[in-house]
């Protein structure tokens, strides 16, 4: 047993022994047991304890629960200690309390008694325990019983140095819980003057608070940026015996100087003052200086704390984005460390320089190191310095350097860790798409990407070579006889096939001319591998063999007896049974005419932004993948989510579009209001005017639509009917009624319609309502007004259970998702209130430490389960944004919500 | 190119760059303190600890100090049988963050004279008091090796007078 420092405690020191004696794990328990039954036992006893005993039984069980017991009893004993004469009773009572008991414990109110006299004393190391103790565990109670005395222990002159350290972290923890104890006015000053303290450790705690209210108020506490400047000025040409206990490894004070650095980085550089902006950037070139001479000791302690200084310094130069000359510096200096024998320096080298390569200014520089950076990602013999390589490559690939970049990615992919191919399949895809000129070299990135690593090759990404594919002219002929020639390997991915199978069903023909790839052998080559594909597959090579038909009559009755198998025709599948008995059918009845028609081309898809970007953001969330120079546009909003995947087919079933077509969106009438409303006019125009009217109980749900007719005439053919595939009819069944056909000037007619929520879904049903007035006919497609909020239930709860949710909700990445946008009008707390409690869910007020924040709790009715789901909106009034978060047990219904709600601001 | 002063979205979604725990455990994996700077259910304290040990663990020794780990970064080191590991923010500043484990080995080994595993074990609320003094709230506080060792000798100083005030008393000369 190792001596024990101060008054000693030879009861626990035995105990400690004691477990460490024991031979196993079940020995061990046994006499933790028997001690808690002990510390019950006298806790509970008629004799009194003294506090000695006390503090000993306390200590005890903290040991306990160290060892990773729970502990659910002594919390009274330790608040007891604390109003304790004796300084080591009280320690151990705060001790106690910083670990072991949480903010909404009942006991709160006497540890707030307990913390204020202590406040009151007169030693400061009585002080001092209580200002830690609120800085360990300060709770909205503590805020609202502190909030006055603590700013003033701040700031005024008496108080001792060591007290006002603690006193700024204790302030900065009751801030972060409740935003509004700071005072303004005078106050802002005087804070912001602790910059100018002579006592380094209340700089060091001080800037930490200050960092802080910047953030909340950047505008309020402009004043600190010269004061931060003038402290970073003196700090950097300060040689290191100046600053004596405060230069750490002969580096004058290295926390003060980050502090002060990153505090600088809320700002943009001060423009209005050219003096203060001179004086930075002299003091983050002497930084970039220092960084060249030579080391004052070998220890890695020196280095660490000199290339700190130095990553935050280009960490700043960065933000500012606009010294030329620093960040080429900054990327030369990078440069170096990326041959460093450190490999924590090349990790960090590597990270700093990805955003480095963003900046116009210097990423011509980071090309350079193009070489090193591709032989990292090879050679690293640690897969997260491997990783930082590739994120490099992507970020400073551009169009001259794209093809090399993407082959080198291509050529490790091979041999790369299982951890980081899907993302690096992403990453060559997108790379490969935006730097394509010439797309022939497009088709071949993506078909090696599927035939090295086909597993990782995810849906958006083999949907994304079609949809350019067939968008492009020039390049499907070359696209048919290479995927032929891939599909000729004898083990070839399923991906491979499911894009030779389309790409082929397309435009095969193009290649057809030609023997060895006639219409038999490529028809040949595909049913090859039909029977070792999944049932979608197969679903998808049913459909090509269809076109097939069309565009080779002359392999019609080979392709007919491939439908008429029993393992097709008598599928066990229903999907492949009917594809085969309706294309058989389909082949046999209609004319060469009528094929020709059906089975036409496939339109050029809409142009839009690929959806593997949005992929490969969903799979980095906290960091956002950067391929991108910045210039003056404006930020555009970061999502961790993806609504394009919504657009893109997501079932085989219509990605040949064989299904009938749907509305083209831009008709569709989709009135977002009523994602938060029930009642009023969907539609109106000078003819016609829909009106609606829908309750909702559990997970059913009844809507009236009213249509009435505003024109002097009839209106014939009066018709209202529903799109919404079966697919998501599975999922949300909707019954309507039908309509009189004629609809007489001036009358109104009502259309009932059921709903019943089964499953979660997105989007929601539209009607087309069609008439004729006139003669002339007339279509209107409008959105209705079921989307899956409808089926909230408001569910109350407190601000405990709410956390405790909030955070079990927010575990896995599954179960979240999260939006910052910018407010499309002018924000209005009032308005957006009316807004979250038509939404469905219960507004939760007084739980949120930020009384302009909103968070709400629901549950969702389906059929056979019910989804609960919280929710929070944070408006940012100085940014005009909000960041909306939704967690639920189903990722599925968090990105849904998180959608239909981010559209109402 | 010249911004114009406008608002830095990126600084606003920036959190603050408070430290969100530190671990100590053992080579054989047996945790020897914890300090959460950021408060968690019981249970999920518990997961993130026995994921982190095993993941730690299981790196080689010349393998980077830092990883990505969920959304954040973990910044570790070993000390003869001991890990230090601390959790941080993305942004924030992983060699400085190796440099806090330092200074607070360095604060471990001055007070207890080459420390050792065994002396955190038998004087965990020693090493508690120390780390409060170098951090409070996740934050840097003092990391002036002298200034801490000042108030923890203030302490001991108090707690020393009691003892011997207690001991008269005893034997009946107070």
């Amino acid at each position: 047993m190792p001596a024990v420092r101060g008054d000693g405690m030879r009861g626990l020191a035995v105990f400690i022994s004691d477990i460490r004696n024991c031979k196993s794990k079940e020995a061990e328990i046994k006499r933790i047991n028997k001690e808690l039954a002990n510390i019950r036992s006298k806790f509970k006893g008629d004799k009194t304890l003294d506090g000695y005993q006390k503090k000993k039984y306390v200590c005890k069980l903290l040991f306990i629960f160290l060892l990773g017991h729970d502990i659910d009893f002594g919390h009274m004993e330790a608040v007891n200690l604390l109003s304790s004469n004796k300084y080591s009773e009280k320690q151990i009572g705060y001790l106690f309390i910083s670990v072991l008991v949480n903010t909404n414990s009942e006991l709160i109110k006497l540890i707030i008694q307990s913390i204020k006299n202590d406040l009151a004393s007169r030693n400061p190391i009585h002080v001092n325990l209580a200002l830690q103790c609120i800085a360990n565990i300060g709770s909205r109670e503590m805020a609202d019983a502190f909030g006055n005395d603590i700013p003033k222990l701040l700031v005024s002159g008496d108080t001792m140095d060591v007290v006002k350290q603690s006193a700024a972290l204790c302030l900065l923890r009751l801030f972060r819980t409740s935003q509004e104890i700071i005072p303004g006015g005078e106050w802002t000053s005087r804070i912001i003057h602790l910059l100018n303290d002579q006592h380094m450790g209340v700089v060091t705690a001080a800037t930490s608070l200050i960092d802080a209210l910047v953030k909340k108020n950047p505008e309020e506490y402009k004043g600190c940026v010269s004061l931060a400047v003038s402290r970073l000025s003196r700090i950097v040409t300060a040689s290191y015996t100046d600053l004596q206990d405060y230069t750490y490894y002969f580096v004058p004070a290295p926390w003060l100087s980050v502090k002060l650095l990153r505090l600088l980085q809320n700002y943009t550089p001060p423009a209005e003052d050219p003096g203060v902006r001179g004086r930075l950037n002299e003091c983050l070139e002497t930084i970039l200086n220092k960084a060249q001479e030579p080391p004052k000791s070998k220890k890695v302690q020196h280095s660490n704390a000199k290339n700190a200084v130095l990553f935050e310094a280009i960490s700043l130069i960065i933000h500012n984005d606009s010294e030329a000359n620093l960040l080429v510096r900054a990327c030369n200096q990078l440069g170096q460390f990326l041959s460093n024998r450190e490999t924590n320096l090349r990790y960090l080298a590597l990270e700093s320089m990805c955003h480095l390569a963003t900046s116009e200014f210097s990423h011509e520089a980071v090309k350079k190191h193009q070489e090193v950076v591709i032989l990292s990602m090879k050679m690293e013999k640690d897969v997260s310095v491997r990783q930082q390589a590739v994120d490099l490559l992507y970020a400073m690939c551009d169009k001259s350097n794209a093809e090399e970049i993407v082959q080198e990615m291509l050529n490790y992919l091979e041999t790369a860790d299982y951890s980081i191919r899907e993302e690096m399949v992403l990453k060559v895809a997108i790379l490969a798409e935006k730097y394509a000129t010439d797309y022939t070299w497009y088709v071949d990135v993506i078909l090696n990407l599927i035939r090295i690593a086909g597993d990782y090759v995810s849906e958006e990404v083999w949907y994304r070579v079609i949809q350019i594919v067939i968008n492009r002219d020039e390049v499907q002929g070359y696209a048919a006889k290479t995927v032929f020639e891939a599909l000729q390997a004898p083990a070839c991915h399923e991906n491979m096939v499911k894009v030779g199978g389309y790409i082929l069903g397309e435009f095969g023909n193009l290649i057809a001319g030609d023997q060895r790839s006639s219409p038999a052998v490529q028809f040949q080559l595909l049913h090859s591998k039909y029977h070792l594909c999944s049932p979608m597959t197969r679903a998808l090579l049913l459909s090509t063999y269809i076109k097939f038909i069309n565009l080779f009559p002359e392999i019609r009755t080979q392709v007919q007896e491939v439908f008429k198998q029993d393992s097709n025709l008598k599928s066990a599948d229903v999907e492949l049974q009917q594809r085969a008995s309706e294309y058989l059918q389909l082949s046999i009845i209609a004319s060469s005419d009528v094929l020709a028609t059906v089975l036409e081309e496939m339109p050029a898809f809409p142009e839009r932004e690929s959806s593997i970007l949005a992929v490969l953001k969903k799979k980095k969330p906290g960091r956002v993948p950067e391929n991108d120079i910045k210039d003056n546009k404006s930020p555009t909003p970061i999502t961790n989510h993806n609504n394009d995947v919504n657009n893109t087919t997501s079932s085989s079933a219509d990605l040949l579009g064989l299904s009938t077509p749907t509305q083209p969106p831009e008709s569709v009438v989709d009135n977002k209001k009523f994602v938060c409303k029930n009642n009023g006019v969907l539609f109106e125009n000078e003819l016609i005017q829909i009106g609606i009217k829908s309750e909702f109980r559990q997970n059913l749900g009844r809507l009236g639509l009213f249509y009435g007719n505003k024109t002097s005439s009839s209106l014939q053919n009066f018709s209202s009917t529903l799109s919404w595939s079966d697919e998501n009819a599975a999922k949300l069944s909707v019954q309507m009624k039908p309509v009189e056909p004629v609809l007489e000037a001036g009358a109104q007619i009502q259309q009932m319609i059921n709903a019943e929520c089964i499953d979660d879904y997105t989007d929601a049903p539209v009607i087309i309502v069609s008439f004729t007035c006139n003669k002339v006919p007339y279509k209107i497609t409008v959105k209705l007004p079921l989307t899956i909020n409808k089926f909230f239930e408001p569910t109350e709860m407190n601000g405990e259970s709410f956390f405790a949710r909030w955070k079990n909700l927010g575990n896995t990445n599954q179960q979240r998702s999260q939006k910052i946008f910018k407010a499309s009008s002018p924000m209005d707390l009032l308005v957006a209130r009316t807004k979250i409690m038509g939404f469905g869910m219960q507004l939760l007020d007084g739980i949120d430490p930020n009384p302009d924040n909103f968070v709400c709790a629901g549950i969702i009715h389906m059929r056979a389960q019910q989804v609960g789901c919280l929710l929070r909106l944070e408006p940012n009034k100085n940014a005009q944004m909000y960041r909306l978060t939704v967690r639920s047990s189903k990722e599925t219904v968090s990105v849904e919500i998180c959608d239909l709600l981010s559209e109402q601001f | 190119m010249v911004r114009i002063f406008s608002f830095d979205y990126g600084a606003v979604l920036k959190q603050a760059f408070q430290m969100q725990f530190m671990l100590l455990f053992s080579r054989q994996g047996k945790l020897r303190l914890q300090k959460w700077y950021i408060a968690h259910p019981d249970k999920l304290k518990k997961k993130i600890t026995r994921e982190l040990i095993t993941t730690i663990l299981a790196r080689k020794p010349k393998m980077c100090s830092f990883l990505e780990w969920r959304d954040l970064k973990i910044v570790y080191k070993r000390y003869a049988s001991l890990y230090f590991c601390c959790a941080i923010e993305q942004d924030d500043n992983e060699l400085l963050t190796l440099e806090i484990i330092h200074r607070y080995v360095e604060l471990l080994d001055k007070y207890f004279g080459s420390v050792c595993e065994l002396d955190i074990i038998f004087n965990f609320e020693k090493a508690y008091f120390i780390l409060d003094e170098l951090l409070l709230g996740g934050e840097v506080q003092e990391t002036s090796k002298k200034n801490v060792l000042k108030a923890i000798a203030a302490q001991d100083l108090l707690q020393e007078d009691e003892a011997v005030e207690g001991a008269l008393r005893d034997i009946g000369l107070l």
